[in-house]
């Protein structure tokens, strides 16, 4: 078997140097559009939510933006890691590697901007008065979670949507849903209780709940939202790798 | 050795016009009618032996690149078995897996890393490879500047220099100029002596005649006449033409 010869790292390495590459070649303000999105969309929010709906919250800017990241990341991560494998039908068509590198390399393409509004918000909180403790230690293991439970979804949904090209949509659909569920600009106490299983049971909204209590309230988050997260995001990949495995075999005839 | 081992491969293509969108899949399950099917290869056998340049010829829709898309890997067939050993560079298609905004240089590397070289490779051999290729005023710029002439000279100076045991070649040479397939022609002769095998794709009967000794011809899927290149050319040169689909 020829594929096994290959470098799969080194092509992630390559296929994710070109994304960053070629999305940032042609814009003259280059990098800064991945802060300008945040900023405008924090702007924006805020002033519906200060001036037109006055809201409760405490420091409502970076309440927002501790939650609008993830979930930007989430959001544009999943869409686009759904889109990969048929954004790179000539590779699919006409080069031999394994197929699982096309829609991690978008996930983690994004993570690099992911990374970038990371900073833009740790700057934020410095402004509005935050410090650094301990907790703080968590925040690097309940993002690891989150991409990895993207990486789950980018390959079960790319596969999906090779064979069923609606797949994008309803995607997309998700996402303006998921937009309002996840506790972005209210906070998961705000949630009626009737409610809170839907919340309960969604990954991003967890990961959200664990960024604010670790930002916000200086704690540790709760170990079970830990342990469940955790469950959920490995479970994510295991099941988008076997679906993945067994969809790859006619990619080819049908990109 | 024997190096590609095909025996009795077919592969089956399904017509679907709206087959790809959700409603349509779920009327068709529930309709339950007969799917529209063609064979794009039956019954090939095929056994190509360490250091042999076989060529393909065949009319459009003939199967040819079917069939290097199955001795490559990228799709599996319907039916048959498939056996390759040994190291294979595929060059399938002009300029896949390289992208417009990326300069050549770039595109190198990217493309390289898709072939089967790992970092070490590229690094050694970046400058033969930008050498060979022939454009060193663009190499630095992006390919959507480039002739479809120049994309060749990069393409196949890459899957060149990956030093594979098998070069499969789908009508790439094309497109480069005189000199350049000149070029190409005397590195394959090279990687021949080598005891390298061949596997070329062409609608061009001469430049199968020039570069192998034998040759397949398809026809509607199916292996019409293997031999000896020259024999074969002259037969499909005189037969009428019958194109597929």
């Amino acid at each position: 078997m020829s594929t096994t010869s290959h470098d799969h790292l080194y092509i992630l390495y390559n296929l994710i140097a070109k994304d960053f590459k070629v999305r940032y070649r042609n814009m003259s303000l280059g990098i800064f559009w991945s802060l300008m999105n945040p900023l405008i969309m924090m702007a924006v929010l805020s002033y519906v939510f200060t001036r037109v709906f006055p809201t409760k919250i405490h420091n409502f800017p970076v309440f927002l933006l501790i939650g609008l990241v993830p979930f930007n990341f989430f959001s544009l991560a999943w869409a686009s890691g759904t889109n990969s494998i048929l954004d790179n039908a000539a590779l699919v068509k006409k080069v031999r590697f394994h197929r699982e590198v096309i829609p991690i390399s978008v996930v983690l393409g994004n993570v690099i901007h992911f990374a970038i509004q990371l900073i833009l918000l740790m700057l934020l909180m410095f402004w509005f008065g935050g410090a650094i403790n301990r907790h703080w230690f968590w925040l690097p293991v309940v993002f690891g979670l989150e991409i990895v439970f993207v990486c789950g979804l980018a390959l079960a949904f790319s596969a999906l949507d090779v064979y069923y090209r609606d797949i994008r949509y309803v995607v997309e659909s998700a996402n303006l849903v998921l937009f309002w569920m996840v506790p972005i600009f209210y906070s998961h106490d705000q949630v009626p209780k009737d409610f809170v299983v839907f919340y309960e049971l969604n990954p991003v909204a967890a990961v959200v709940q664990a960024c604010r209590m670790i930002l916000l309230e200086a704690r540790s988050p709760l170990h079970s939202l830990m342990i469940k997260l955790t469950l959920v995001s490995f479970g994510s990949l295991l099941f988008g790798f076997v679906l993945f495995g067994r969809l790859k075999k006619r990619f080819a005839d049908y990109v | 050795m024997t190096l590609i081992e095909l025996e009795s491969v077919g592969k089956r293509y399904f017509l679907h016009h709206k087959r790809q969108l959700l409603a349509e899949r779920v009327a068709g399950k529930l309709r339950r009618r007969e799917r529209v099917s063609f064979w794009a290869l039956r019954d090939v056998n095929l056994r190509i032996e360490a250091g042999e340049a076989v060529g393909i010829i065949g009319a459009n829709g003939a199967g040819k690149s079917t069939l290097l898309s199955i001795v490559v890997g990228v799709t599996s067939p319907t039916e048959g078995t498939v056996i390759q050993r040994g190291r294979a560079a595929a060059l399938l298609e002009l300029g896949s897996g390289f992208h417009p905004d990326l300069t050549g240089r770039e595109n190198i590397h990217l493309n390289a890393a898709l072939l089967g070289y790992n970092r070490a490779m590229v690094q050694a051999r970046l400058d033969s490879i930008v050498e060979f290729a022939g454009i060193p005023d663009f190499i630095d710029e992006p390919l959507r500047t480039y002739s479809s002439g120049m994309m060749a000279r990069l393409g196949f100076s890459v899957a060149i220099h990956l030093d594979p045991d098998i070069l499969v070649l789908d009508e790439v040479l094309s497109v480069g100029d005189q000199e350049f397939q000149k070029k190409c022609v005397d590195r394959i002769e090279d990687f021949r002596r080598q005891g390298k095998t061949l596997l070329f794709v062409s609608h061009s009967a001469g430049a199968v005649e020039s570069l192998c000794r034998r040759a397949v011809w398809l026809e509607l899927g199916r292996v019409r006449r293997d031999g000896p290149a020259a024999e074969v050319v002259a037969e499909y040169r005189n037969a009428p033409a019958r194109v597929g689909v």
